[in-house]
C-alpha cells in the first residue's frame, strides 16, 4: 500500500496541444475569447486562464496536476494500454492509426491519466481526462483505470476527485465503450459504501456518456466558469431537432442555475474549494459509528 | 429487407438489415408483450417532479408465479402513436419515473423486468434543460444497487446511454433482429465519417447484432424470433421470449441479494478490453 504513496517525479509541462494557437516566437498565445496575445509563461503562471479576459483555456491531463500540492502526485496504472475489440473497420483512419496519432500527440497511453496525490496535505486518488486524445473519449482503458482508481480510494479510504472534460463514448469500441458508464458508476458504489466522497470537475468540454454517468451523480459537481457541458451536442439539437438555443445554453452557469452542479469555481480558487470540501467530509464522524445499535434506539424511544 | 424473406436467407442478414429489422414498425413493444405475458398490469405515472413521459411506461403486473414491476421504452406502431410516445426517445421524467418505479419495487422485494426500446434518449433543448444527463446517470447508478433482481429484454432498439438507463441488469437477453448500439449508426457515422448515409458500415464496423454482443460476453442471451422476424409473427415472438423471461427469473429469484449484488458487480466490472504492459 505505501507503493501508492511513493513520490514520483511528474513534470509540470505546458503541452503545445491545448488551446491557444501559438504565434510565431512561442513566446506568446493568442487567447481563442478575447484574441489578446498573452505572455506564455504569465499565462502558464495563471493556470492558464487569460489575464486579459478571464477565458479558462484548456489544459492538459498532465497541466492539471498542477492543481496538487507540488510533487505529491503519484501516476498509476500506467501500464494499462487501448486495443481494438470490435476490429473497428473504419471508412477513414483505422482505430489503430488514431490511438497512435492520439499517443504520439499527448504522451498518453490513452485519454485518461489517474493517481493518488494530495491537496492542502489530504490524500486524494486523481483520475482526468486529457481532451487531445481523441476527444477524451471514454473507451475501455478510461473505463477500467476510472474504476480501479475509485476501488482504490475505497480500499485507502481517500476521496476521488475526477477531471472530466470529454466527448462521449468512444465510437470505436461500440457498446464496450457504453458499458463503461455502468462499470465506473457501479466501481463508484465501493467508495459510497466506506463514506468517502466522489467530487467531480467538470471542465470545458463535457459531453455524451460521461455527462450521463458518473460526474453527475457524484456527491459534489463543481464546474469552471464558461465550461460547455450538456449530454446532446449543440449541432444536433440545432440542426437535426431544429431548435434555436439562447445564448448561454449549456454553460456551467446555464447547468447550476438549472441545478445540475453544486457551483462554479474559477481555476485559481479550485485548490482551496476542494481543499476545503476534503477537509469538511474528513473530519466528520466516521459514518459507521453514526448509527447508534438498533437496541439502543429502541431503548431510547420514549412514549407519552 | 424486404418482406419475402426465407429462413436460408435468414443466415445472410447483414448488420444493416437487423437494424430494419429492429426499427420495423410492426414489431411487437412493450406495452404489447406487457399485455400479452402479464395479468393485472396497473400502470403507474409521473417522476413526482415534472411530469409524465409516455416514451417510458411502468407499473406492477403479475407474471407467472411472480409479481413484478415492468417498466419499458415504448414506441408506436404508427405515426400518431409515435408523435405521442416521441418515437420512444425519453425525457428525464421518464428516466425518473423508471427510477422511482425501481425503487418502490425494491422496498415491496419485486423483481424489475425492463423492456429496452428506444432509438436514443431525448435530445432537445427541453431534455438538457431538465437535466437529461443526469437523469440518465441517475438511473444507471439507481440499477448498480437495487436490492431485487432485475432482467433486461432488449425488443428491438438499444441506443446508447437511452438504452443503458433501462439495461444495467442481472440478465440481458436480446432478441435475435433486435440491436444495442453506442450510438444509432447513423450518429456514428456521422460522428466519425461525417456523413450519416454511411449508417449500414457503422452498423457493420459497431458490433451491435444481438449474435456479435453474445460473442462479446456483453448480453447473456440471445432470444430467437419467429421466421423472418418479431413483426412477421408477433403472438409467437412474445412467447418465446416470455419462456426466457420466466426461466430466467426463476432462476435469478433463487439468489440471495446480497450474492446477486456481488454477482451483477463483478458482471460489469470485468467488462472492458485492453492490455496491460
Amino acid at each position: 500500500m505505501k507503493e501508492f504513496f511513493r513520490r514520483r517525479k511528474t513534470s509540470f509541462t505546458t503541452g503545445g496541444q491545448s488551446e491557444g494557437n501559438p504565434v510565431p516566437d512561442d513566446m506568446w498565445v493568442k487567447c481563442s475569447a478575447c484574441r489578446e496575445l498573452v505572455y506564455k509563461k504569465e499565462l502558464t503562471d495563471n493556470l492558464k486562464v487569460c489575464p486579459k479576459c478571464g477565458h479558462h483555456m484548456r489544459m492538459s491531463a498532465h497541466e492539471w496536476i498542477g492543481l496538487l500540492d507540488a510533487g505529491s502526485f503519484s501516476e498509476m496504472d500506467t501500464n494499462l494500454l487501448p486495443t481494438d475489440p470490435l476490429g473497428f473497420v473504419s471508412l477513414g483512419e483505422s482505430y489503430a492509426e488514431k490511438l497512435a496519432k492520439s499517443q504520439q500527440r499527448t504522451g498518453m497511453p490513452d485519454a485518461i491519466l489517474s493517481g493518488v496525490g494530495m491537496i492542502g496535505g489530504r490524500h486524494l486518488a486523481l483520475a482526468v481526462g486529457d481532451f487531445a486524445f481523441m476527444g477524451a473519449s471514454m473507451g475501455s482503458v478510461y473505463g477500467e483505470k476510472l474504476s480501479r482508481a475509485a476501488e482504490r480510494a475505497a480500499d485507502l479510504g481517500i476521496p476521488l476527485l475526477t477531471i472530466n472534460t470529454s466527448g462521449g463514448a468512444r465510437q470505436q469500441e461500440g457498446v464496450i465503450a457504453l458499458m463503461q458508464m455502468a462499470k465506473v458508476t457501479m466501481a463508484l458504489t465501493r467508495l459510497a459504501e466506506v463514506g468517502q466522497p466522489h467530487i467531480a470537475l467538470m471542465v470545458d468540454p463535457c459531453y455524451g456518456g460521461v455527462t450521463a454517468s458518473y460526474p453527475s451523480v457524484a456527491d459534489v459537481i463543481i464546474a469552471e466558469p464558461g465550461a460547455n457541458i450538456g449530454f446532446a451536442g449543440k449541432r444536433l439539437i440545432e440542426q437535426i431537432m431544429r431548435q434555436k438555443l439562447p445564448a448561454g445554453f449549456q454553460t456551467a452557469e446555464f447547468m447550476l442555475d438549472h441545478g445540475m452542479i453544486d457551483m462554479v469555481v474559477e481555476r485559481n480558487q479550485l485548490p482551496a474549494t476542494i481543499g476545503r470540501l476534503i477537509r469538511l467530509y474528513g473530519t466528520r464522524r466516521d459514518p459507521s459509528e453514526r448509527r447508534d445499535p438498533v437496541e439502543q434506539m429502541i431503548s431510547a424511544i420514549t412514549y407519552p | 429487407m424486404d418482406e419475402t424473406t426465407n429462413p436460408t436467407e435468414a443466415q445472410e442478414l447483414t448488420p444493416w438489415d437487423r437494424v430494419q429489422m429492429a426499427r420495423h414498425p410492426q414489431r411487437p413493444h412493450t406495452l404489447d408483450y406487457i399485455a400479452a405475458l402479464c395479468e393485472d398490469f396497473t400502470e403507474f405515472h409521473g417522476d413526482r417532479r415534472f411530469g409524465d413521459d409516455p416514451a417510458i411506461v411502468g407499473g406492477l403486473a403479475a407474471f407467472a408465479a411472480h409479481t413484478v414491476m415492468v417498466i419499458g421504452h415504448q414506441k408506436g406502431s404508427d405515426t400518431r402513436e409515435n408523435m405521442k410516445r416521441n418515437f420512444g426517445m425519453s425525457h428525464p421524467e421518464g428516466y425518473r419515473k423508471a427510477q422511482r418505479l425501481m425503487r418502490q419495487a425494491e422496498k415491496f422485494g419485486i423483481p424489475v423486468i425492463c423492456f429496452v426500446d428506444t432509438p436514443a434518449a431525448d435530445p432537445k433543448k427541453e431534455s438538457e434543460e431538465r437535466g437529461q444527463g443526469n437523469a440518465i446517470a441517475e438511473s444507471i447508478l439507481v440499477m448498480t444497487n437495487l436490492r431485487v433482481p432485475i432482467i433486461a429484454a432488449v425488443i428491438g432498439e438499444g441506443g446508447s446511454g437511452g438504452a443503458l438507463a433501462l439495461s444495467v441488469a442481472d440478465r440481458i437477453l436480446m432478441q435475435e433482429n433486435a440491436i444495442f448500439s453506442v450510438a444509432p449508426p447513423e450518429a456514428t457515422a456521422s460522428i466519425l465519417w461525417h456523413d450519416s448515409a454511411k449508417a449500414p458500415d457503422a452498423a457493420r464496423a459497431l458490433k451491435l447484432t444481438a449474435q456479435d454482443l453474445y460473442q462479446l460476453r456483453i448480453i447473456d442471451e440471445v432470444v430467437s424470433e419467429p421466421v423472418g422476424g418479431a413483426h412477421q409473427n408477433p403472438q409467437e415472438a412474445i412467447t418465446i421470449l416470455g419462456a426466457r423471461l420466466r426461466a430466467n427469473l426463476d432462476t435469478i429469484s433463487q439468489i440471495e441479494i446480497p450474492t446477486l449484488l456481488k454477482q451483477r458487480y463483478q458482471k460489469y466490472r470485468v467488462i472492458g478490453h485492453y492490455r496491460e504492459a
